[in-house]
C-alpha cells in the first residue's frame, strides 16, 4: 500500500505543474525573508514551581468544534460496527470459509492490542515524572509559543494531524508533555509495537494516548481495515489530534528519512471522501543539542544489533540521567490546510462513484498528491530544525581530522556560522557568550565525542594511522559516525548549494548545461539520502545557484557558471561536506564490481560491504569510515536499484539483487571523476 | 405581477412605522400579518440595519431598453397569421430574464445588453407551428418562455445573437382543470406546464404524484424539423429509448412543447399538516432515510436545519392572544428543557399528508412511529419562503439545489455550508452569511437538498460578482461531495460549464447530435444546456 517515489517520476505529467509553482514559490519566498517565531524556555517555570501542583493542575483543553464526546471504548465499538470493517470481515469470511464471528473476534483482538486508553491519571503521572526527568536531562526546553497559539486555533476549527520529526524516543513524550503544559488536547499517537514489550511503560503509554501499530501489516487486510478505520474514526470525530512520524522510525543519522505514505494517506482519506471539511497538518521540528540515543545509533549503524526495548533496559538508562543533554527546541510550524494543498489537484477524485465504505485503491493522481504532501511536510519540518553551534563545530572537525587547533576551530566555526545564516539555516547561537566560550561549552557538552588536548581539539579514539586493528577501526568509526550525525543536520540546509559545488568539481567545466546534468546525476544518486521535493530538479539547481551567488561564491551567466576567486575555498568546503557520501558510494560500487556474488540478498550485501570496507580501512587505503554505516549502505543499494545498476527481484524468501556490470561501470566512472579531483587537489 | 422581483405586486415584505416587518397583500396565509421578530433576526444574523436602505427604481426607464429590430417582411407574415404580438419595451424586458440574482440586480440597477425584439402569443398548436416555420424562413432565433421562473439564466438572451429574437410566450396556453395534477413546485403560482416539461421539474408532493417524468403520458413538441409525438397515449411502451426524455429537460433548445397529457388525480379529500422536531440534523436525516427505506414518505416531507428553523421563528407573526403566547412558551420549555434539546442544534421536519381521511391517519401513525425512534416531538411552526425584502437592505440571497445519495447527505450539507462561510470571508464579506439547508425530497437512493444563503453586502463594490463566485464555489463543493449538478432547477447557461463532467463526453455528444438533427440552424438559440 505504500508507494515510493523514484527519480523516474521526476519527469512528470503537465498536470503536476502545481508542485512546481506553489512549492517552489514558497521556497523562494522563504529564502529571502525567513521570519521565525521566538522561543520560550518552559523548564524555567518548572524549576521554580511545584511539579506536583503542575501535574494536578486544572486541565481543560480546547476541543474541536464538531466534537461528539465519547470514551475510548465507544470509539472501539464504532470502529468494529463500521460499514468499512464489517465489509472486510464479510469479504474475508467468504474467501476463507470461516464464520464472521471468528473474524470479528480477531478484529476485536487487533483493536485491543492497538487501542489507546487515554486517561487523565496516567497523564498526570507522566506530567509529574517527566518534569523531574526533563529537568535533570536538559538545560532548556524551548518552544515557539506563537506556534502553540496557532495550533490551539487549528484544533478548534478542523481535525488536526501532528507531524513531528523523529530523532529520539523523547519526541512523543515531549510533545504530549508540551501540549499538557499549554492546556491543549493530548494527541493520540501511532507508536511502534516494540513498546508493547515494555510491560508497565507500554500500558502507561497507552493510557497517555498512544495506540500501537505493527511495523508491517501490508498483507493483513483485516489489520489494515481495523487500523485505518480506527485512525479515521478518531480523526472524523475530532476526538483528539492524531500524531505520527512521517519518517516512520527514528532517524539514526539525524538526516531526515524519506517519508512513509501509509499513515498519511489514511489521515488524508476522510478529506478526499469529504467526510471532513478540511484537515490541518502541522509540521513540528524537534531539535536536540545532544541526542539521547547517540551512541546507541552509532552501534546500530555499525551492525551491532539494537537491544530490544524493555523496561529494565529503560531502567539501565538511569545512568544517563546524570548526564547533560543540553537544550531541546520544539518548533510548531504553521498548520497547513489539506484543502488548500488539494486545491485544483484532486477535485475530480474517484471517490464520488463508489460507496465510501468500500476499500478503494488510491488512484495514481491521489498517490502522487500524497507523495507530494509527505515531502512538503518533511521539508517544512526541516526548515525549522534548530542548528546548534555544535553542528557547525562537528562539520568543521570532520574536515580536519585527526585534530585541529582550538583557535582555528573557533575561527572556522564563526565563518561557517555566517555561511549557514546566509543559506537560511535556523541557528541558535548563544549571543551572550563570546565565540570562544560558545565553542568551549559545546565541546564540554559533547565530551564523549571530542576532547581538548593541549590546545588541540581531537575526536576521541581517532588517530588516522595506517594498519589499525579491527577493534581500533570500529572505535574510530563509532566516533566519526556519532560526530557525523551532527554534521548531517547541517547537510539539510547545504545540500542544494553543495551539490552544485560538487558538480562544479566533477565536471571541471564552466558550462551550465554540463554542470546541471551532473547535478541531476548527484540528486538522483542521493535521492534517498536527502529530501528533495519530487519533480523539481531544476528548481533545486536554481536554488543552489541562487544561494551560492548570494554568498558571492559563483557568478552565473546565461551559459556559464564561474567560481569567484574568493569563493573557491567555500566551494571546496561545500563539496567536502559531501565527500563521505561520494566516497562511500564509490567504495560500494567498487565492491559490487569486484566482490559481489551472482545474486545476493540485502543482508549478504551489507555483510559483504562491511568486510570489504573494514579491510580497506585496516590497510589504510581509505579513510572513509562512514561507508561502514548501514544507513548509507542501504541507501546506496536503493540508489543503484533506482539507476538500474542493480536489479531487484522478488523470490520466495524476500528479495535478491544482481549487478548490471555495464551500467555499474558507467556510474563508477562518474564517481571516479569526482574522487580523482579530490586526490589531485 | 412584480416586474423586478418575485411574486405579485401587492404581496411583499415591508417595514412598518414601528420598525416591524409586515407582509402585505391578501394572497398568503401570512398576508397582512406583523412579524415582530424578523427585524431582530435580520440584524442579528445578517448585520442588516434599517438605516442602511437602498431604493430600487419603481418604474422601467424605457429609454434604456435596447431597440426592437424586426424585419418588415417577418412582421407582414406575422400579421397575416393573426397571431398577437408586441414590441413594447415592458413586454420585452419582462421576458428577458428569469429569477437569478444577477438578473434581478440588473433589473433594479441597469439594463440587459440583449432582450427579445418581439414577443408573440400563439393561441394554439397550429400558431406555434406557423411561428416556427416563419422563424426558419426568416432565420430568426426563438426563445420559448413559460412562467419565467427560471433560476438558471435559461431565459437570458445570448448577448452576441445577431438575429431577431422572438420570445414565444406559452403561459397563456394553459386551460382550467377541475382536477389536480399533484405537481406543486414552489413556483406553482407562476410557472407553466410547458416549462415544467422543458426543465424536468419536480414538485413538492412528488412522493404521491411523482416528478414530471412520472406524470407525463404524452407530449407534443414543435421543432424546426417538424412535430414530434408518440402515436398513442399508453402508460408505458418499449420502443427504444423514450423520446420524451429528449424533450424533458431540453430547456427550450429543441422546440416548443404545445401539448402535454398528464395524469390527474381526484382532489384529496383530507389534508393534514404536521411537524417533527429532532435533537439535531443528523438524527433528522437518519429518520428521513428510514422513512424513505420503508417507502412511507408522506406527500411532502421537508427537513430544515437549525439556522432555517430559527429563521422560521423570525417569521412568526404577532401572537393573537396571551393564551397562544403561553402555549408557545410551554412548547419551547418542553422541548429545550424537558426533552433536553439544544435550541442551537435542533431541527424540524414539516410534513403534509394527503388522501382519504382513514388512510392519512394510518399513514401519519406509521411515520410518527418511525420518527419516535429518532426522538421527536410535535410542534406547529410556520414556514415561508423568504422574499426579496433583503435586497432593499443590502442583503442578497439565493437558493440552489442538488440531489445526493443518502450516505453523503450530512457531510455534503455541512461542507457546503462551511464552504459558503469560508468563501464569504475570503471575498471580504464583512458579516457572517446566513448559510442553511433543507432536505426537500426523499427517494430510495438519496435526497434532494436545498441550500439557501444570504449575506450582507455593505462595503462590497460588486456584490453580484462576489455572489456568483461564492455560488460557483458552492457548486464545486457539491460536486466534490458527490452531489449532482441539479435535481430540478436545470442547467440553463448558469451551470453549463459542468455539463461535460456531469454526463461524460459521450453523453454530451449524444445530446449535441440530437440538437444537430432537430435544429441544424439553431433557431431555438437560447444556448442552454449544451
Amino acid at each position: 500500500t505504500e508507494c515510493k517515489s523514484s527519480p523516474n517520476s521526476d519527469i512528470r505529467k503537465p498536470g503536476s505543474i502545481w508542485s512546481h509553482s506553489v512549492f517552489a514559490y514558497s521556497q523562494q519566498k522563504e529564502l529571502t525573508s525567513k521570519k521565525r517565531d521566538e522561543f520560550e524556555d518552559i523548564l524555567e517555570e518548572r524549576r521554580q514551581s511545584s511539579d506536583l501542583r503542575y501535574a494536578m493542575k486544572c486541565y481543560s483543553p480546547v476541543i474541536y468544534k464538531g466534537l461528539s464526546a465519547c470514551k475510548p471504548s465507544a470509539i472501539k465499538d464504532s470502529v468494529l460496527q463500521s460499514e468499512q470493517v464489517q465489509y472486510v470481515i464479510k469479504q474475508l469470511s467468504k474467501e476463507m470459509g470461516e464464520s464472521t464471528d471468528i473474524i470479528q473476534e480477531e478484529a476485536i483482538e487487533i483493536l485491543d492490542e492497538m487501542g489507546h486508553n487515554l486517561h487523565i491519571g496516567a497523564i498526570r503521572f507522566f506530567a509529574f515524572s517527566l518534569s523531574k526527568i526533563f529537568k535533570r536531562l536538559f538545560q532548556r526546553v524551548c518552544v515557539n509559543e506563537e506556534g502553540i497559539q496557532k495550533l490551539q486555533q487549528a484544533i478548534q476549527e478542523h481535525p488536526v494531524v501532528l507531524l513531528p520529526s523523529h530523532r529520539s524516543y523523547i519526541d512523543f513524550l515531549m510533545l504530549s508533555y508540551l501540549l499538557y503544559t499549554y492546556d491543549l488536547a493530548l494527541p493520540v499517537i501511532a507508536a511502534g509495537m516494540d513498546f508493547l514489550g515494555m510491560k508497565i511503560v507500554g500500558e502507561l503509554l497507552r493510557r497517555s494516548g498512544a495506540f500501537f501499530m505493527r511495523r508491517t501489516f501490508g498483507g493483513n487486510r483485516l489489520y489494515w481495515a481495523v487500523f485505518a478505520e480506527y485512525v479515521k474514526t478518531m480523526l472524523r470525530n475530532g476526538y483528539a489530534p492524531i500524531e505520527f512520524f512521517l519518517e516512520g522510525t527514528r532517524s539514526r543519522t539525524a538526516k531526515t528519512l524519506t517519508p512513509k505514505f501509509g499513515l498519511l494517506s489514511i489521515v488524508m482519506e476522510p478529506f478526499f471522501k469529504r467526510e471532513v471539511f478540511d484537515t490541518y497538518l502541522v509540521p513540528i521540528s524537534i531539535s536536540y543539542e545532544r541526542i539521547l540515543e547517540e551512541s546507541l545509533y552509532a552501534y546500530e549503524l555499525l551492525g551491532v544489533p539494537k537491544p530490544k526495548e524493555s523496561t529494565s533496559g529503560l531502567l539501565k538508562a538511569r545512568k544517563i540521567l546524570s548526564d547533560n543533554f543540553g537544550s531541546i527546541h520544539v518548533y510548531f510550524g504553521q498548520p497547513v490546510s489539506l484543502r488548500t494543498l488539494a486545491y485544483g489537484r484532486v477535485d475530480r477524485c474517484p471517490y464520488r462513484l463508489v460507496p465510501r465504505h468500500l476499500p478503494q485503491k488510491l488512484s495514481e493522481d491521489i498517490q502522487e498528491f500524497v507523495t507530494d504532501v509527505a515531502y512538503k511536510m518533511e521539508l517544512l519540518q526541516m526548515e525549522n530544525m534548530v542548528l546548534s553551534p555544535w553542528v557547525l563545530i562537528a562539520s568543521v572537525l570532520l574536515q580536519n581530522l585527526p585534530a585541529i587547533d582550538f583557535e582555528l576551530l573557533v575561527e572556522k566555526t564563526l565563518w561557517l556560522k555566517g555561511l549557514t545564516q546566509a543559506f537560511g539555516g535556523f541557528l541558535e547561537w548563544p549571543d551572550n557568550l563570546s565565540a570562544n566560550k560558545a565553542v568551549t561549552s559545546s565541546l564540554a557538552l559533547h565530551s564523549n565525542i571530542v576532547s581538548l588536548v593541549n590546545g588541540q581539539v581531537v575526536l576521541n579514539d581517532v588517530r588516522m594511522e595506517n594498519g589499525a586493528t579491527e577493534e581500533l577501526v570500529f572505535k574510530q568509526a563509532l566516533s566519526i559516525l556519532m560526530c557525523g550525525a551532527y554534521r548531517n543536520q547541517l547537510l539539510n540546509v547545504f545540500v542544494r548549494p553543495s551539490l552544485v559545488a560538487v558538480a562544479l568539481q566533477m565536471t571541471q567545466s564552466f558550462r551550465k548545461e554540463e554542470i546541471y546534468s551532473c547535478f541531476i546525476f548527484l540528486r538522483d544518486i542521493l535521492y534517498d539520502e536527502f529530501i528533495f521535493f519530487p519533480g523539481i530538479a531544476l528548481k533545486d539547481f536554481e536554488e543552489g545557484c541562487f544561494l551560492l551567488t548570494k554568498s558571492d561564491v559563483i557568478q552565473v551567466t546565461p551559459q556559464e557558471i564561474l567560481v569567484t576567486e574568493r569563493g573557491n575555498s567555500v566551494a571546496v568546503f561545500l563539496a567536502a561536506l559531501f565527500r563521505p557520501f561520494m566516497k562511500g558510494y564509490q567504495i560500494i560500487s567498487r565492491y559490487l564490481s569486484k566482490e559481489a556474488k551472482e545474486a545476493f540478498t540485502e543482508k549478504q550485501f551489507i555483510l559483504g560491504i562491511r568486510n570489504f570496507a573494514f579491510q580497506l580501512l585496516q590497510t589504510g587505503s581509505t579513510q572513509c569510515y562512514e561507508v561502514l554505516s548501514s544507513d548509507l549502505q542501504k541507501n546506496a543499494l536503493a540508489a543503484f536499484v533506482r539507476l538500474d545498476v542493480v536489479k531487484k527481484m522478488k523470490t520466495t524468501n524476500g528479495f535478491t539483487y544482481t549487478v548490471n556490470k555495464e551500467a555499474l561501470n558507467k556510474t563508477a566512472e562518474m564517481f571516479g571523476k569526482c574522487i580523482s579531483y579530490w586526490y589531485t587537489s | 405581477m412584480k416586474w423586478n422581483g418575485w411574486g405579485y405586486n401587492d404581496s411583499k415584505f415591508i417595514f412598518n412605522k414601528k420598525g416591524q416587518a409586515e407582509f402585505t397583500g391578501k394572497r398568503y396565509r401570512l398576508s397582512g400579518m406583523v412579524l415582530p421578530v424578523l427585524k431582530e433576526w435580520m440584524e442579528k444574523t445578517l448585520g442588516a440595519s434599517l438605516e442602511h436602505k437602498i431604493t430600487s427604481r419603481a418604474f422601467l426607464n424605457t429609454s434604456d431598453v435596447p431597440p426592437s429590430i424586426v424585419s418588415e417582411e417577418f412582421l407582414q407574415d406575422l400579421r397575416a397569421s393573426k397571431i398577437s404580438y408586441s414590441q413594447e419595451a415592458e413586454d420585452r424586458v419582462f421576458r428577458a430574464h428569469g429569477h437569478c440574482l444577477h438578473e434581478i440586480f440588473v433589473l433594479r440597477e441597469g439594463m440587459f445588453k440583449r432582450i427579445p425584439d418581439i414577443v408573440v402569443w400563439p393561441g394554439c398548436h397550429d400558431d406555434v407551428v406557423k411561428i416556427v416555420e416563419l422563424a426558419c424562413k426568416h432565420n430568426l432565433c426563438i426563445i420559448p418562455i413559460g412562467g419565467g421562473t427560471s433560476v438558471s439564466s435559461a431565459l437570458e438572451c445570448p448577448a452576441d445573437e445577431r438575429r431577431t429574437i422572438v420570445s414565444l410566450d406559452t403561459s397563456q396556453m394553459l386551460g382550467e382543470s377541475g382536477y389536480c395534477t399533484g405537481h406543486e413546485p414552489d413556483s406553482m403560482e407562476f410557472s407553466s406546464l410547458g416549462g415544467w416539461v422543458a426543465t424536468r421539474a419536480s414538485g413538492m408532493k412528488k412522493n404521491i404524484y411523482g416528478n414530471i417524468e412520472d406524470l407525463v403520458v404524452h407530449i407534443k413538441m414543435v421543432t424546426p424539423r417538424g412535430v414530434i409525438e408518440k402515436n398513442c397515449q399508453v402508460p408505458r411502451m418499449s420502443t427504444g429509448p423514450d423520446i420524451h426524455h429528449f424533450i424533458m429537460g431540453s430547456e427550450g433548445t429543441l422546440g416548443v412543447v404545445t401539448e402535454v397529457t398528464i395524469k390527474i388525480r381526484p382532489i384529496p379529500e383530507y389534508k393534514k399538516y404536521g411537524s417533527v422536531v429532532f435533537p439535531n440534523f443528523e438524527r433528522g436525516v437518519a429518520c428521513l432515510r428510514e422513512i424513505a427505506k420503508q417507502r412511507c414518505a408522506p406527500a411532502s416531507i421537508r427537513l430544515v436545519d437549525n439556522a432555517q428553523f430559527q429563521f422560521g421563528h423570525a417569521l412568526k407573526p404577532q401572537v393573537a392572544s396571551i393564551f397562544t403566547s403561553f402555549l408557545d412558551g410551554l412548547k419551547k420549555f418542553y422541548i429545550t428543557k424537558f426533552k433536553g434539546f439544544d435550541p442551537n442544534e435542533l431541527c424540524v421536519a414539516t410534513l403534509l399528508f394527503e388522501g382519504d381521511r382513514e388512510k392519512v391517519l394510518q399513514h401519519e401513525k406509521q411515520v410518527y412511529d418511525i420518527a419516535a425512534k429518532f426522538r421527536y416531538d410535535f410542534q406547529g411552526i410556520l414556514f415561508l419562503i423568504w422574499s426579496d425584502l433583503g435586497l432593499d437592505y443590502y442583503i442578497i440571497g439565493e437558493s440552489f439545489e442538488t440531489s445526493v445519495p443518502w450516505d453523503r447527505v450530512i457531510d455534503l450539507c455541512r461542507n457546503v455550508k462551511e464552504r459558503i462561510v469560508r468563501e464569504c470571508k475570503e471575498k471580504g464579506v464583512q458579516f457572517a452569511p446566513f448559510s442553511t439547508c433543507r432536505v426537500t425530497q426523499t427517494y430510495d437512493a438519496g435526497a434532494c437538498v436545498y441550500f439557501y444563503f444570504a449575506f450582507n453586502y455593505r462595503g462590497i463594490s460588486d456584490p453580484v460578482h462576489v455572489y456568483e463566485q461564492i455560488e460557483r464555489a458552492a457548486r464545486e463543493e457539491i460536486l466534490a461531495n458527490g452531489g449532482s449538478l441539479s435535481h430540478h432547477h436545470g442547467v440553463g447557461k448558469l451551470r453549463k460549464q459542468w455539463m461535460k463532467e456531469s454526463i461524460s463526453d459521450v453523453g454530451l455528444g449524444m445530446l449535441k447530435s440530437v440538437k444537430e438533427y432537430v435544429d441544424p440552424n439553431n433557431i431555438f438559440g437560447n444556448r442552454n444546456l449544451l
